[in-house]
């Protein structure tokens, strides 16, 4: 029995080509230095940052993230998390074109409530259409519906990007059929957001056809964020390969591996 | 003097102050931030000239850690 491969081509978002398929965010690690050395090790090349007020006079010797994330290097992706209304979200979304000088790749996410962080679909299609007319490419962060995240595309999202799990659950891929099914019918990039706990679920998300991988907290509330890192980077390109190379088929019964012919006996 | 809103604290300017002196003021020359002032985004081209008001609500944000 013959085992299909896929064709490969690598990750092309809004024109724009990528070798590695996991991104990452800069949250909730230790400092400016484990930030770097983690996002560094992952391997990453589009990376995630939030925007949020300066503070008067405060920590100015402190350094800025971007100084540390270069623009030059990586693909920054501002997000507009803790929004929780179309319009919170496209003002964030519109400093930070001005704040990255015209940069217009932005990762939308619109949330209902605080306890689940569950995207909000009424308004993260709102604010998809508003910021698509306003030229902005846009990421979108949703759910594991199949429906809506067709729409989204339709719409001219240039990424579709349902949840595995709650962010920063660490639940791991919770309905994979769903993103099968995303995925069959999808024409641009579809990557798992928020879910992810360990390597395997990285995998698994990979095996499934994902063109990428983006986490955060599986990466910075780790024991060790540099090592998990590295874990994070290899379970993405496993994922990828096992997926380009066809995995054999279940059988209920074993098959032998050793040829059964010249047998001694 | 004029007193207007950063970021939700109150703070105050020399009568016609503008955004590039507000943001050296906050210590911000050279880095990456941006500005809405009473909800409008002043492009940093803009700054130099744009002279603040009394009461005027003013936001500044930059890039920082999250996913």
């Amino acid at each position: 029995m013959t085992v299909e491969t896929k064709k490969d081509q690598a990750l092309n978002i809004a024109g724009k080509t990528y070798h590695s398929r996991l991104l990452v965010g800069t949250g909730k690690y230790k400092d400016m230095a484990e930030t770097k050395s983690a996002i560094e090790m992952s391997g990453a090349e589009i990376v995630t940052v939030a925007v949020r007020r300066t503070n008067i006079g405060q920590n100015a010797d402190e350094p800025n993230l971007l100084d540390v994330i270069s623009p030059e290097k990586y693909t920054i992706l501002p997000n507009t998390a803790g929004c929780y209304t179309a319009k919170d979200a496209v003002r964030t979304c519109r400093l930070a074109r001005e704040l990255l000088n015209g940069h217009d790749l932005v990762k939308l996410e619109v949330l209902g409530d605080q306890k689940t962080l569950y995207p909000d679909v009424t308004e993260t299609l709102s604010a998809a259409e508003t910021l698509i007319k306003d030229g902005f490419k846009v990421m979108v962060y949703t759910t594991d519906d199949p429906l809506i995240a067709k729409r989204l595309e339709e719409m001219g999202c240039v990424a579709v990007m349902p949840l595995g799990a709650p962010i920063g659950s660490g639940l791991g891929i919770r309905n994979s059929y769903n993103i099968r099914m995303i995925l069959e019918n999808a024409k641009v990039p579809i990557l798992v957001d928020a879910g992810v706990g360990t390597a395997s679920d990285a995998s698994i998300a990979m095996e499934l056809g994902c063109d990428g991988v983006l986490m955060n907290t599986a990466i910075a509330a780790a024991g060790d964020p540099v090592l998990m890192a590295r874990a994070m980077r290899l379970a993405v390109e496993s994922g990828r390969d096992a997926y380009i190379a066809g995995r054999m088929p279940r059988k209920l019964y074993a098959s032998a591996s050793s040829p059964l012919d010249g047998l001694i006996i | 003097m004029i007193k207007i809103n950063v970021n939700g604290d109150t703070l105050e300017l020399a009568e016609n102050a503008t955004l590039t002196e507000l943001v050296k003021q906050m210590s911000l020359e050279g880095k990456l931030y941006a500005i809405e002032v009473n909800e409008d985004i002043v492009p940093r081209s803009e700054h130099p000239q744009f002279s603040l008001h009394e009461n005027d609500i003013v936001e500044v944000v930059q890039a920082i850690g999250g996913g």
